[in-house]
């Protein structure tokens, strides 16, 4: 009896989760290995096309005899690379209809025609003509007949199917000069950005968990660039920092703070000096990470707000008896307390500035040193329309997390071993 | 030490007192003003002269007279003496000293002679000085995307700095830009494309969810803990590694430029944070109800419809709207999957808009408004539900 039961449960659980497992592993689990089948193909854009055979439909009236009709299919190829083999073709005409002359590769019974048109080579186009009369000499009508339509149908290769692997995409993301580059930038962008929303994460948590007039409102305002949609947020940005009309040059060249407007992001270096030592700032780089910084502190502020607010009050009750001060305070009693929350949140905002591509994309599009590596998987992808190298860059991407989470796991762990 | 720390509070204040008069300047500006200084000097020298004066004076006269003498010399200052003003900003400058002098008359000399007085006291500014600083920066890129939808075209280019709307016009002249996009872009159709996609998103995550989430919260069977945590992990799953593929699989199947696919993808990209989610709070409803309903022969739909859902309507709309947030918020995808203006999203729309150089910037910035305004409501809104499960870490961005 209660074996039946835990049987039941068993199915009952299977039933109720597997439509959700199915569609994520349809969805998400299926396109992670489809990518490492892709990433060794030779694929361009134009290839994944299926090709198809098409027909359009032209019909023409017979002024002497309004009885006859000719029709006129314009057969095709859609596509300009493949053949497509035993294209077969099914068109319905009216019960009353009689063909006229019949190509041999076709007949005609039951008021349908069929034919059968053997292969089509890449390109291939024919006119297809056949010409009808009513077998009681009654007037047609043109209507009829164009509410119907052909149905074409036609076997093809499918490029993404066939076993030709090659390494060459491999090749040529690993060994292109600008490979390093490329890391250099997604790791300034991604460390800078997780680092400074962590940080202004902690200083708004600090001041959110304080007493003050209007805190709750305060705690909503500092979300705002967090639940807004990326795209809107960036096109304000982008208007902001215009060079020509944007509000903050006009600002900084009214008040003379400087004297010709900078383009925040359109210029890739700009020269500083400090100290007497000269060096160049990514300038486009750093305002893309500004943005980051904007945009998801607010999720490192929710989480370190609640973990302030979890700490017990005689921790700071018993300091103030101890007479610390308030950077001791912070330093021995918050700070530690929050170490966790802020290594959790190091890593998710990491990888997820890693894999981070719409706000790059929106703001410069990847120009100007801003080129990361999920913007290069876009260009590579649809922008030279090479689907292969695309996807090698994404495999990119996911050794490169898994190394990441790799090493940050081990590290962790050991910390955790000290303490 | 005394001295020392008087000089620190001096300090501390002064820059408070200039980085509140500074943003009234910009703000100011904004407004069509010409001032082309902040005179930061002469300010900080009225810093340094009103805390000092205030802890001399200390109690000797009530704080509401002190406030408005030291406010009135420094208006007359400012606002007369060295440069001519409007009233409204020297009215606007009155205040901002009110609340200044308020501020710091908290101080006296007694507590500038106590332990860590200094680094209380620079707690506080930076308190002080973090709300202002933030609601500033964080508020006046929407500031400036509502003014600009406002704004004309050539309004714009004139005086990039004048901020401030005519309210004596027309009002079809007022919102013009948004009867253009609604009249020549179709917005109202994008509207209702990504209106359809949102909320269809979440009725099937719901629906696939809310089964999955009880499995895993109450029944026991092989894989529970494997699944259990594999959702965390492929909800950290990058979407650009997906997008490729599902590209080439969704043009084969016909699926692009179809609502269709978006709603498969969004539903399954949302699809781990609401089963995540909803099994933590399915897991504090009291077993017993369940049981009493097992005895009346309850099948799992029975239990589920009948006790779990009602139970827990807090949550599922809390996941529903997140899940809504996601998918309307959402851009990648919509950028991969649709190159028809027919099936455009408002994210898309908008994105494709600006990729016509020519396209005024205040088509833009309406277009903008248009998508950011349901879910800044939504979120204002229902602020209290929202907040408890951002901090079970949902939103994925």
């Amino acid at each position: 009896m209660k074996n039946t039961l835990a049987n039941n449960e068993k199915k009952t659980a299977y039933i109720l989760t597997l439509p959700a497992v199915a569609l994520v592993f349809a969805i998400i689990l299926f396109p992670i290995f489809a990518n490492v089948w892709i990433s060794f193909k030779e694929v361009e854009l134009k290839d994944i096309r299926i090709p198809e055979p098409r027909a359009k439909k032209i019909i023409k009236s017979i002024s002497e005899d309004p009885s006859k009709i000719k029709i006129l299919y314009k057969l095709r190829n859609s596509s300009l690379l493949q053949e497509i083999r035993d294209v077969s073709f099914q068109d319905k005409f009216p019960k009353n209809f009689k063909i006229e002359e019949l190509d041999t590769r076709c007949e005609y019974k039951k008021f349908t025609l069929k034919c059968k048109f053997g292969n089509w080579p890449a390109k291939y186009r024919e006119n297809f003509q056949v010409v009808f009369e009513t077998n009681d000499g009654s007037k047609i009508n043109k209507k009829d007949l164009k509410s119907t339509k052909p149905s074409l149908n036609g076997t093809s290769d499918n490029i993404l199917l066939n076993t030709t692997f090659t390494l060459k995409n491999f090749k040529k993301v690993l060994f292109d000069d600008e490979f390093i580059d490329l890391l250099l930038t997604t790791f300034y962008y991604t460390f800078f950005g997780t680092v400074g929303s962590i940080i202004f994460g902690i200083l708004t948590a600090q001041m959110v968990n304080q007493k003050f007039y209007g805190r709750t409102f305060m705690r909503s305002v500092l979300l705002f660039p967090y639940v807004a949609p990326v795209v809107a947020l960036a096109y304000t940005w982008e208007l902001l920092l215009d060079p020509n009309s944007g509000t903050l040059n006009s600002l900084l060249i009214n008040y003379q703070v400087i004297e010709t407007p900078i383009n925040l992001l359109g210029q890739k270096y700009v020269e500083i000096n400090i100290l007497g030592f000269d060096f160049k700032l990514r300038l486009a780089l750093t305002t893309v990470i500004m943005f980051e910084i904007w945009r998801y502190f607010p999720l490192a502020f929710l989480f370190i707000l609640a973990r302030l607010q979890a700490i017990p009050k005689e921790l700071y009750e018993a300091a103030d008896v101890d007479g610390a001060s308030p950077f001791q305070k912070f330093f021995n009693i918050t700070l530690p307390q929050i170490t966790a929350v802020i290594s959790i949140l190091f890593m998710i905002r990491f990888i997820w500035n890693f894999n981070k591509f719409e706000d790059v994309f929106l703001l410069t599009g990847g120009a100007s040193g801003t080129r990361t590596l999920p913007i290069n998987v876009y260009q590579q992808g649809f922008a030279i329309s090479d689907i292969g190298m695309g996807s090698a860059v994404s495999i990119v991407i996911v050794v490169l997390l898994l190394l990441f989470m790799f090493f940050y796991f081990k590290l962790l762990g050991k910390r955790v071993d000290e303490n | 030490m005394k001295t020392k720390n008087l000089i620190l509070f001096a300090l501390i204040s002064s820059f408070f007192l200039i980085f509140l008069v500074s943003i009234w300047k910009i703000l100011a500006t904004l407004q069509g003003l010409d001032i082309q200084n902040f005179n930061l000097q002469i300010v900080f020298i009225f810093g340094l002269l009103i805390s000092f004066a205030n802890l001399r004076i200390g109690n000797k006269i009530k704080i509401f007279y002190k406030s408005i003498i030291f406010s009135l010399i420094f208006v007359i200052c400012d606002g007369y003496i060295i440069q001519k003003l409007p009233l409204w900003y020297n009215i606007g400058i009155f205040l901002v000293l009110y609340f200044f002098v308020n501020k710091i008359n908290k101080y006296s000399f007694e507590d500038l002679k106590q332990e860590h007085s200094t680094q209380v006291i620079f707690f506080d500014f930076l308190t002080l000085f973090g709300i202002l600083f933030f609601s500033f920066v964080i508020l006046f890129p929407f500031y400036m995307m509502l003014i600009t939808s406002f704004k004309t075209q050539i309004a714009l280019l004139v005086n990039p700095l004048d901020f401030s709307i005519n309210f004596t016009q027309d009002l079809r002249d007022l919102f013009n830009s948004y009867f253009v996009i609604f009249k020549s872009y179709k917005f109202g159709k994008y509207i209702i494309t990504s209106s359809i996609v949102s909320v269809g998103t979440v009725f099937i995550t719901l629906f696939f969810a809310i089964p999955a989430a009880y499995a895993i919260a109450r029944l026991n069977f092989f894989g529970k803990t494997f699944l259990s945590t594999s959702i965390l992990i492929i909800y950290m799953f990058p979407a650009i590694v997906l997008v490729i593929p599902l590209y080439t699989i969704f043009s084969q199947l016909g699926l692009r430029n179809s609502i269709w696919g978006l709603l498969i993808v969004y539903t399954a990209t949302t699809l781990p944070v609401a089963i995540y989610m909803l099994q933590g709070y399915f897991k504090s409803i009291p077993k017993e109800l369940e049981e009493a309903a097992i005895m009346d022969k309850l099948s799992w739909f029975g239990i589920i419809s009948k006790i779990i859902i009602p139970l827990s309507i807090p949550a599922i709309s809390s996941v529903a709207l997140y899940v809504f947030m996601i998918a309307w918020n959402e851009f990648l995808f919509s950028l991969m999957f649709l190159d028809n203006p027919n099936s455009f999203t408002l994210s898309r729309a908008i994105q494709y808009l600006s990729g016509d150089a020519e396209t005024p910037r205040q088509y833009l910035m309406a277009g903008s408004v248009i998508v950011t305004l349901p879910v800044l409501f939504i979120f204002v809104y229902f602020e209290k539900y929202l907040v408890s499960g951002l901090t079970a870490g949902s939103v994925k961005g």
